[in-house]
This record gives C-alpha cells, structure tokens and sequence, in this order.
C-alpha cells in the first residue's frame, strides 16, 4: 500500500468542525486505551471525569470558574495565531495581569475604602496594561528587529513568574507566607453566591463578573475579526504577509498592536484570576493557563466562540483532574488532544489516497 | 535536424492518457510520443492540458486511463523518483535548488551514491566533463546563489543528465531567458539529441518551437489538436489556429502615441538586493502619461527592486516621485493612494493571499475606502458586488467568487491582479512579466488593457524578458544590466539584437 496526499479542493464548510470534534473523540479512545493498559478503568474514568466537571449546577459552576482564565488567554492567543504570530507568552502575560491588578489595592495605587464601582474598573485597567506592556516587549523586538517571538515570548514567562515570586516572598508577603494578604472586599469580583441572600439558589456557585468579560470580549473580537477592515488586515497578513505588505499594511505596526492587544487579553484573565477566585495574589495563581490556552486556540481553529467552548470543555478537564488518580491522566489527554486537532489539520487540508502497488509489467 | 529522427519504436510514448481534476478534465484521451534523437515539442494554451500530461509522464500524476510505454514496454511510474530511475526526468519551470549549496552539491542531492563522503574534486571533474559535452557552461564550484537564471536553468538540466536522464521534458525553459541564452539552449537541445537523447519541448513561443522542434503536437481544452505534425513546412498562423481554436492572433493595433507630462520620475536611484548587495546603482528615468516604457533586462538586473522601489516596496537611495509627491521610502500604503498600480513579477508570493476568497484578493487594494468599507466596518455584500462585477469584465473564470485563489489557473490568477490593479484607475502602472507563461489568447487580452491604460493617460513601466512584447507594446524600450540602465530606444526604430546584447552586458 502506498500512502497519498492531494490537496483538497472541494472541502464542504461542515468538514473542518467535523473534522475537529473527531480528533477529539479519537484522542478521547486513544486516552482510554492508555488508562486500561494501566490497569483503570476507561469508562469508569471518563464518566467520573464528566460527572466531576458537569454533573450538577455546582459542578457547572465550577467548570466555568476553571473555564473562565482559558476564555481570556485562549481569545489572547487565538488573536495572535490568527496572524501566525506565534504568542506562547500568555502565561507570562497572565501572571503579569495578575500583578498589576494586585498593585492597585497593595501598593496601594487607590487608597483603602475606594469603593469597588472604582477598584474593579482600575484593576481590569491596570490587568490589561501590565499584560500588554508584557506582550510589547516581544512584539516590538519582532515588529522593529525581526526576533523571534517564540522564543522572547517564551522566556518572558520565566521571567514574569520570577517578578511575581519577588513581590510575593518579598514586599508583599503576608508575614512571610508566599502570598499577599486578602484584598479588600471592594477588590473582589462579584459572584452568584454574593446574591444568595436574595436568590437561595444561588448559594455556593463560584462563577464570578471574569467569565461575562470573557463572553463579551469573545463577541467583540468576534466582530472586529469578521467585520472590520482590521480584521481583514489580520487576515491578510496570517495568510501571506508579502501580499499584505504590497496592499499597503503597515505589518510592523499591526505586529506590535495585536502583540499588546493578546498580552491585554491574557491580562485580564490574571486580573480576572485574582479578583474573583483568590483574592489575593500568589506565585502559583496559575496552574499552567497560557500554556492550556494554545491548545484552546487550536481547538478553537482560533474563532472567539469556539474558544469558550473548548475552554469550557478544558476547565472540566482540570477540574477533574483533582479527583483522578493517577494525577497525569487529564494531563495526559490536554496532550493527546493537542496531538490530534493538528494532526487533523493534514486531513482538513489534504485527501489521503491509498494506492495499491501497481508493479510494473 | 531530422537524420536520427525516424527510429520506429518511441522513445517514450503514451496511450490514450485520461486524467480528470474536480471540475475538469485535462487530459482527454491524449496520445503522445517521443523517438529517440529527436525534439518533440508541446504546445498549447494555459489549462490545455500540457502539464498533466508531462507530470504524468514524469511520475508527479497518475492516470485514471491510458498507458505509457517505455521503449514499446508498459511502464507504471509512481514518483518522480521512479521516472528518473527509468530515464525519464523534467526539468521544472520553478527551480528546485539549494541556493547557499554548489553546483555539484546540488547536483548529487538526494542520490544514493557516493554513499558517506563527497568527494567533490571528483565529482566535480564528472559535472564538469559532463557539461562540457552538452556545451551547458557553468561552474561546478559556483554556489547557485551566484548563477543567473540562465545558468540555474542549466543546473537542472545537469542534473537530469547526471541522473542518466535519457528523455528530458523541458517545461518552459526559454520563458526566463535572454534571446543569446535561448540560443545557446537550442544548441544544447540539438548537441543532446545527437547523442541520442529525446526532448520534450514546451514552449508558447512559436517562432523557437518552429525553430528547434522535429515534430510538433498542439493541444487544447485537453485534446490533442494536431498530432505530431512534422514542423518543416508548418506556419505560426496554423499553429496558432490549433492553439486558440481560432484564426488569427494579430498583436492588437498599437494607438496614436500622444504623451502628456511627466507622472513617474525616478531620480538616481541606488538600492541593495534581498541579499544585501545593490542590485540598483544609479538608475533615472520618466515616464509620461499615456506613455508604457519598458524595461528589458534578463532576470537579476536589478528590475524586480526598480519596481519594488517605485512601489514603495523596498528602501533606497534617491528619489521617485509621483506626479511630483515622492513616494521613495514611504509606506506602500502612500503609494497606492497617489495611485499607483502594481502587477507583481511574483503573482503567487506576493500579488495574492492563496487561501483567501477571489472576493478577499479582489478588494486588496481598496479595502480601506468606500463602497467596501465604512470607516472600521466592511460592507461585505458591497464588496461581493465589486468582485461579482469584476470577474465579469475581466472574465475571470473560477466557481464562485468565494474559491481560494490558489486554485485558480496562472492565466486567470493574473487577470485577477490585473482586474483589481487596474480598476483604481491608476495615475501609474508598473507591470512586472505581466504576460510571463501565459497562453496567446490572454496576452492579447492583457496588451489590449495595456493600451486601453496607455490612452486613458495612465504612465506605464513594463518590464519583461520578451522582447517581441517590449518591442510591440512599448513606446520606449530602457535595458537594464547589472543595476543600470545600459540603453535607451525608441521602439519604433530600436534594433531587437542591439538590445539583446546589451540586456547580456555586450555592446
């Protein structure tokens, strides 16, 4: 047998999701098949795996609180992929955003008693420039010098967390434990369970105001990408930067804008992190967001909302993953799906022939 | 020409090769031969089928019917590989070498032997008494960054040979040549088939087809027209009956030349190539409106940055003004707005975005202003409008205006930049190889809409390596050589050899 690609010409708009939710079911057999060669249980696995991350309203609930900073990171990353600038900072960019909101209430930058009508705008104002500002450095060593981002982004991580290692052993540690002392209530995001006093039912459900800006920004980036002249630019330059130099985009500038603007987004999710999960901040306020969020992207094949599906998907992932033994599995299947939505790209893009040898006469 | 030409069993031969593509049928039942020792060549418009067939008979395709036989034995190819292994090898229009590697390096890429050391003394030796015996000169030391196209052409041909290639396919190779380069590829073509080899010649050129080629084989819409018809005693004007379906293909009247002021002003301009040495040293010229100048230069002389430098594409030294702005070193976005057009020598690399819409590639160069946009918003049924209209007027042929560039045809692929470029109604036009490896029923349509241009007052700088179409379309002829330009003529009374020389550093 002879193994063939052709490119695909004639490929119906249906095909790509398709093929998308069918290399995640074939990452989900895959995963199985590793779980029972360790000796669990596949079925059993998954079915915890979903009653753990979808089983009730708390569950739910839960999810969404997981799913929330993979909404803003991934939106991040997506935004930056879509022109195939390869942003692998959103880790650093979140923990960034984390940082500055956090410097409103404990340098403090607005003074105690500030109410939140107040607090909250400036600490999502202050999120989305320290992650920008963390997005600019790798976007203008691209956009002026040609550097690589991968790399300067990448290593811009370690950095980040180091910065916030300092702030939080150092200045701002609360009586010398890794973590600062509890913002003030007016620095908390609000949540459901807020209102449980008048709605009942509300009570203990964590989701909090971070997943409505993931929503809305998901639907503003949705526009901006399908409707507007930027948006075309964007497209033009992922698809031949050459082309889009020639119809007059000014590449450089666009670099350096879409870097900050997917630095800003990933720093919202940090702020988001730290006013409505931890209240406080902490050198490990992130299990690993932005590094999840590339494989949201690609999940998502980059589109606004398909990134809230798939980080809704992810959240119950990690969410579970606390209650699965061994620990790696949802690990371990983040990364068999990754394998498999790329690996899914040849067959979306090329047909496979399979020849039989036809031997010479 | 013909002494070995007769051999009763071909060379090569196909059988009623059939070959279908979603949409299209390319290859209909098409017979095709080539006998040892002799030039077959192959002609035919853009999607008439020439392709398929030599990549089917190069291994690239297979068949869905038909049978090729090699020496009157059926063969089955199933890679290029595999063709080559059998005497069979092609020789592309797009080069596939190693620019930072050598001559020799890249001739014995990807062969089994020498199996651990290249010893490249001897190999060397080898390519360079193996050249010599075909007359093709180049330099088995040389890196192919330092080669003209000329030579790289060579390279390939090396390359093929040195794989004991018995019958070549040659797909295009004058369309990148200077006439004394053609010349010196025919003699090469003839030295080989004396010594026993088989050519397949592809060619849009009529007057080198009948010049060098034994028989001749036309096709059309994937049928073969006229079947190996013997070229002594064929004309051009039958020929291109055959090709286009049609009688005659006249070079459309050239208007009254009325030039009006000066629009494009380049002042001593110098600039560097993408490889960082100059590539422009001084050049000056004007143009007026409702005038085309053209420049002849044989590749790598430094037109391609002219006309990046023009369009604001690359950084110089100098001026360029457009009607009396300047517009060197500014953002092309600058250019554009004070109307300047620009059909890329690179229509894939640069004049299009592969896997955008025809509707997306169509609004390029007006995206920003209305109909198609409304301050940051984008009117898309405006702009479906725009494309529908275009693709009419310019006929465009392609499913819908919503396919992906990438799968149109080479022809309509640059009907399409030159539907977009010239719908801004430019001030300015350059037009780079506008009609390079097109087919004789588009280029009259393209020269037409040059002239069209040209009366409307556009300034037109044409560059092409074809000197019969400088000749007949342009008003002036500027040869270009090494970064300079070498020679100014009227095209009225310009000499073509005189120009040729030139284009070649003679002179």
């Amino acid at each position: 047998m002879n193994l063939h690609l052709e490119p695909r010409v004639d490929a119906p708009r249906w095909f790509s999701p398709v093929m998308t939710l069918a290399a995640v079911v074939f990452a989900l057999i895959v995963s199985g098949i590793i779980l029972w060669f360790v000796g669990g249980d596949p079925v059993r696995a998954f079915v915890h795996i979903a009653e753990v991350a979808f089983g009730s309203i708390g569950a739910i609930s839960d999810t969404l609180v997981k799913a929330t900073p993979l909404i803003l990171t991934g939106l991040g990353v997506s935004l930056a992929f879509r022109m195939r600038l390869w942003n692998i900072g959103a880790e650093g960019q979140f923990l960034l955003g984390a940082w500055g909101a956090s410097a409103i209430v404990l340098f403090p930058i607005l003074p105690a008693g500030t109410p939140g009508v107040i607090v909250i705008p400036a600490m999502m104002v202050a999120g989305a420039l320290a992650g920008g500002a963390w997005g600019f450095i790798p976007g203008i060593l691209r956009a002026r010098l040609g550097v690589n981002e991968i790399i300067t982004s990448l290593m811009l991580n370690y950095i980040a967390l180091s910065w916030i290692q300092y702030w939080v052993f150092g200045p701002w540690s609360e009586g010398g434990f890794q973590e600062t002392k509890t913002f003030p209530p007016e620095a908390w995001l609000p949540r459901l369970t807020d209102f449980a006093a008048q709605f009942p039912i509300l009570g203990g459900l964590t989701v909090h105001l971070g997943l409505i800006f993931g929503i809305v920004l998901a639907a503003i980036m949705w526009v901006a990408l399908e409707r507007t002249r930027w948006g075309y630019e964007i497209k033009l330059i992922g698809d031949n930067p050459r082309a889009a130099r020639y119809a007059g985009i000014d590449i450089a500038r666009k670099i350096l804008i879409v870097f900050v603007i997917s630095g800003a987004l990933a720093g919202l999710g940090g702020m988001s992190e730290v006013t409505g999960v931890v209240h406080r901040l902490q050198d490990r306020i992130s299990p690993g967001y932005g590094f999840t969020a590339i494989i949201i992207a690609y999940l998502a094949r980059f589109g606004p909302f398909r990134v809230i599906i798939a980080s809704i998907l992810f959240g119950g992932l990690i969410l579970a993953g606390r209650e699965i033994q061994p620990s790696g599995i949802p690990a371990m299947v983040q990364g068999i799906v990754l394998f498999s939505i790329i690996g899914s790209d040849v067959l979306v893009r090329y047909r496979i022939r399979f020849e039989r040898h036809l031997v010479t006469t | 020409m013909t002494s070995l030409a007769s051999a009763p069993i071909p060379a090569l031969e196909a059988r009623g090769i059939v070959k279908a593509f979603p949409g299209i049928v390319a290859n209909d039942h098409v017979d095709f031969d080539v006998r040892v020792g002799e030039i077959h060549a192959l002609l035919g418009e853009n999607g008439a089928g020439k392709s398929t067939l030599v990549n089917i008979l190069s291994g690239m395709y297979r068949p869905d019917a038909g049978q090729i036989l090699l020496d009157g034995a059926p063969v089955t190819f199933r890679s290029p590989r595999e063709a080559i292994a059998a005497g069979v090898g092609m020789v592309h229009q797009h080069f596939t070498l190693v620019p930072s590697q050598t001559v020799t390096e890249n001739i014995l890429l990807g062969l089994k032997r020498p199996r651990f050391l290249l010893r490249s003394k001897r190999s060397e030796a080898e390519i360079g008494a193996l050249a010599e015996q075909f007359g093709l000169r180049v330099d088995p030391g040389a890196k192919i960054w330092q080669l003209s196209v000329g030579e790289q052409q060579r390279v390939e041909i090396l390359k093929m040979l040195y794989r004991g290639a018995r019958i070549l396919i040659l797909d295009e190779p004058t369309a990148v040549l200077a006439p004394q380069e053609v010349e010196e590829l025919e003699r090469t073509m003839r030295t080989m088939i004396l010594s026993g080899h088989s050519i397949v010649f592809i060619s849009h050129k009529l007057t080198e087809v009948l010049a060098v080629a034994d028989r001749i084989t036309v096709m059309r819409r994937g049928k073969v027209t006229a079947a190996a018809i013997p070229a002594a005693g064929t004309s051009k004007a039958d020929l291109t009956s055959r090709m286009v379906g049609r009688a005659v293909i006249e070079m459309p009247e050239r208007p009254p030349f009325q030039p009006g002021p000066v629009v494009l002003s380049v002042k001593d301009i110098h600039a560097d190539g993408d490889r960082g040495l100059p590539a422009l040293r001084g050049v000056s010229l004007d143009v007026r409106a409702g005038e085309i100048v053209g420049i002849a230069a044989v590749a790598g002389n430094g037109q391609t940055e002219l006309a990046q430098v023009i369009t604001a594409m690359r950084a110089c030294r100098g001026s360029v003004t457009i009607g009396g702005v300047e517009v060197a070193n500014g953002s092309s976005g600058h250019a554009i707005a004070l109307g300047v057009a620009h059909v890329p020598e690179d229509r894939t690399g640069v004049g299009s975005a592969p896997n955008l819409s025809v509707t997306d590639n169509l609004i390029m160069k007006r995206y920003k202003e209305a109909p198609v946009a409304h301050g940051w918003f984008m009117d898309d049924p405006a702009a479906r409008t725009i494309a529908e209209d275009l693709r009419t007027s310019f006929s465009i042929t392609t499913p819908s205006i919503d396919t992906q560039v990438r799968l149109l045809s080479g022809g309509n692929l640059q009907r399409l930049i030159l539907a977009r470029e010239i719908d801004a109604g430019p001030k300015v036009m350059v037009a780079a190889q506008p009609t390079r490896g097109l087919d004789v029923g588009a280029i009259e349509a393209i020269h037409r809409i040059l002239f069209e241009r040209r009366a409307e007052g556009t300034a037109i700088l044409l560059i092409s390596e074809d000197l019969d179409e400088l000749l007949a379309v342009a008003d002036r002829v500027d040869v270009m050589y090494e970064g300079r330009i070498a020679g100014s003529f009227p095209a009225a009374t310009a000499d073509i050899h005189e120009i040729g020389l030139l284009m070649t550093g003679g002179g």
